[in-house]
């Protein structure tokens, strides 16, 4: 009986310690309930083989006939407005009207994005489309697709593994994105550059990107670095340091902020210390993301530039899809099977309203 | 013996000693690599208003979020003996609130504003209540209690959002982040000062110092005694939920912009370390509020310092690290009570050669 008693108590405990570890990770995906609801089974990402198989068994037969049957792993729309914006594309172009039947999960967990690409692939998809959350540890859920008929399209991010494993990657270039920018500051032809360098979150993508066509500028003299900091995408601290510049009374008539926040943060600093910016002002503001309102500072003419990293791949996605469906192959694609996607960069002077609606992120 | 003034303010003020030295070597060393580094300037900003610039204005504004945090993050300290790490989170969800309602309005009018702050302080208040029933009911470490809020924090706040980065423009939150037109101090200070003034006069008017003291030192003493424990710590909870939604209002107003992944980030850490440095037991017990106060000003004067020294940008954790072992350890009791020895025995000396001095 103690025997029955404990065995009893134990799997209790295995129960309770399991619930724990799946508490913080279900956490962050909680903003994500309201896509996520809609898909029973992907709420439970860390729940186990067997279960996965039971829910897979009682999911009801392919509701519509001739519908592509579509998995979507990514981050979850929280992580910013990037992501947002990222999420909502990829729900607004994989529909039924579309002729998708598409499921779809977030989550900033590379383990739960792994466990759930393996019930996506056992539920039958017939694509996954995915934005891992790390580079690593995605072969053998690769390699499982391909065994099964899987096609699989990577967006946003690579995944360190064989290109023969994916057909086709939507990616964004983000050291171009730095490069456009600094062209574009370059072709202001400013009588001297005195650039305040305010930068993202250390040894980030989009941090590397920003980084490398403006350290190539300091490199070679051509431009001259004020100071470099960086503020880890907190606009707070982009403010201090732009205060810190202005108060060691250092000359500077760029800021170059890795994203739209920190720019707005360096403008705040501005304000208040009474240096004018903008259009034909004393400091060029430039920014990156297009959020919505900062769009609106460009055409107000308060910023001077803002440059892109289009969340958009869905239709590029879409159309790949469209292709192999019809038996054709993917063209287009460079060596490690990507697809550059086409970034702009907007100017003050003449960005519209037409602009702001199409390419702005957010409200 | 007759003792001096000066020391026996010492005595009484030992615990500040530490906050003290490392704003006076700040300062020092500020002084000696730009001597005008601490000038102050009556300029213009960009709406035509005379304005107060220069680092001290900049620290000080700066740090304003810290200090109400720090105060807060005292009293939990004292009370409860353990400390809360979702005041980052908290204030987070605070902001977001805020925001939230502004936006729900036509347009923004002064009594929408005070509407909205007092929404976002009851929120953060209420969850301020959760902290401290798991703290005071369930007798969770504190530590423990409010890793849940700090997990799930940001998504809350985010969800409240609805976006990832809303906007609010407006006069009114310009002024409440910047400055009040006509006066050229910012008014986060003048928040902060307010706040200070607050709490003065709590711990003035009321004995919740003694309380909040004797629950910290001996929790069944202090029940024998009468004092309800439960209440005090929840008190303290739902005090620094308070101070969560000022610094939450400030943080939002400085820019118009509520981003739930940055707003405040990493800030808990900071107001822990603020009392620390203020030389208050991060066991619990005796507490000022002035220690962390100078606490939170010397580790606002610390970023702005590596900031004008142009330190490289994968380097400024380091330097902050090396100046934070430093005062932690000056503040430990074992170089403390080295100290005091040190002292003792020169002061034995002193008195020794004075009494021949006499004979």
């Amino acid at each position: 009986m103690k025997k029955i008693i404990a065995i009893v108590l134990s799997a209790c405990m295995l129960f309770v310690m399991a619930g724990c570890a799946a508490a913080p990770a279900a956490a962050p995906a909680a903003p994500a309930a309201e896509a996520a609801a809609e898909e029973p089974a992907a709420e439970e990402p860390a729940a186990e083989e067997a279960v996965v198989e039971e829910a897979a068994a009682e999911e009801p037969a392919a509701p519509a006939e001739g519908l592509i049957k579509v998995g979507v792993v990514n981050n979850p729309p929280s992580e910013s407005g990037y992501r947002e914006a990222n999420v909502n594309d990829f729900t607004n172009v994989f529909t039924e009207e579309n002729g998708y039947d598409a499921k779809f999960f977030y989550s900033i967990k590379n383990d739960e994005q792994l466990s759930a690409a393996r019930q996506f692939i056992t539920d039958g998809v017939d694509y996954l489309l995915i934005s891992a959350a790390e580079t690593t540890g995605w072969d053998a859920v690769l390699k499982d697709a391909q065994d099964n008929g899987v096609g699989v399209f990577l967006f946003d991010r690579m995944i360190d593994c064989d290109p023969d494993l994916f057909e086709a990657a939507v990616v964004s270039d983000m050291a171009q994105e730095g490069e456009t920018a600094v062209n574009w500051l370059l072709s202001l032809d400013l009588p001297e550059y005195n650039v305040i360098h305010i930068q993202g979150a250390m040894g980030s993508d989009a941090q590397l990107g920003r980084t490398g066509a403006l350290d190539e500028q300091f490199e070679s003299g051509k431009m001259n670095k004020v100071v470099q900091q960086t503020a880890t995408w907190d606009e707070g601290e982009a403010k201090k340091i732009v205060e810190a510049v202005i108060n060691s009374k250092e000359p500077f008539n760029v800021i170059y902020a890795e994203n739209d926040g920190m720019a707005k943060g360096a403008v705040a600093a501005l304000d208040e210390n009474g240096i004018t910016h903008g259009v034909d002002k004393d400091v060029v503001v430039m920014g990156f993301d297009c959020n919505k309102w900062a769009l609106r500072e460009l055409l107000a003419g308060n910023w001077n530039y803002d440059g892109q990293c289009s969340p958009f791949q869905a239709q590029v996605i879409s159309d790949m899809i469209q292709t192999l469906q019809n038996g054709g192959t993917i063209e287009g694609l460079n060596d490690a099977k990507q697809i550059i996607s086409v970034e702009k960069g907007f100017d003050a002077r003449e960005i519209t309203e037409e602009d702001i609606a199409a390419y702005g992120l957010g409200e | 013996m007759r003792k001096s003034k000066a020391s026996v303010f010492f005595a009484n003020n030992s615990q500040l000693l530490i906050p003290v030295i490392a704003i006076v070597i700040l300062v020092i060393f500020n002084l000696f690599r730009d001597p005008s580094f601490f000038s102050v300037s009556l300029g213009t900003n960009n709406s035509g208003y005379p304005v107060f610039q220069g680092n001290l204005i900049a620290i000080l504004n700066g740090a304003s979020e810290l200090v109400i945090l720090a105060m807060g993050m005292t009293l939990v300290t004292a009370a409860s003996g353990g400390q809360d790490i979702s005041v980052g989170a908290l204030a987070a969800i605070a902001g977001s609130v805020f925001v939230k309602v502004i936006k729900s309005g036509a347009s923004i009018s002064p009594l929408l504003v005070a509407g909205a702050f007092l929404m976002c302080c009851a929120a953060a208040m209420l969850f301020g209540a959760l902290n401290g029933t798991l703290v005071a009911v369930f007798g969770i470490q504190p530590m423990i209690a409010t890793l849940i809020l700090f997990t799930c924090g940001r998504s809350i706040a985010y969800w409240i959002n609805g976006g990832a980065t809303p906007t609010v423009e407006s006069a009114i939150i310009t002024a409440i982040g910047g400055f009040i037109p006509g006066i050229p101090v910012p008014t986060p200070i003048l928040i902060v000062i307010a706040a200070g003034v607050l709490f003065w006069l709590l711990f003035r008017m009321t004995t919740l110092r003694l309380y909040i003291q004797s629950v910290g030192i001996n929790q069944r003493a202090a029940r024998l005694n009468g004092i309800n424990f439960v209440a005090m710590k929840l008190l303290v909870f739902i005090i620094l939920g308070a101070c969560c939604a000022i610094a939450g209002v400030i943080g939002v107003s400085r820019l118009s912009l509520i981003n739930h992944e940055t707003l405040l980030i990493n800030i808990e850490m900071d107001a822990i370390l603020a009392v620390a440095i203020g030389g208050n037991s991060l066991g619990g017990g005796r507490f000022r509020l002035v220690g962390s106060v100078l606490g939170a000003y010397a580790i606002q004067m610390l970023t702005i310092t590596l900031y004008a020294m142009k330190v490289p940008s994968t380097d400024v954790k380091a330097y902050k690290a090396i100046v934070i072992i430093f005062l932690v350890v000056m503040g430990s009791p074992v170089v403390k009570d080295a100290m005091d020895r040190l002292l003792k025995k020169l002061n034995a000396g002193r008195e020794s050669s004075a009494g021949k001095a006499v004979e």
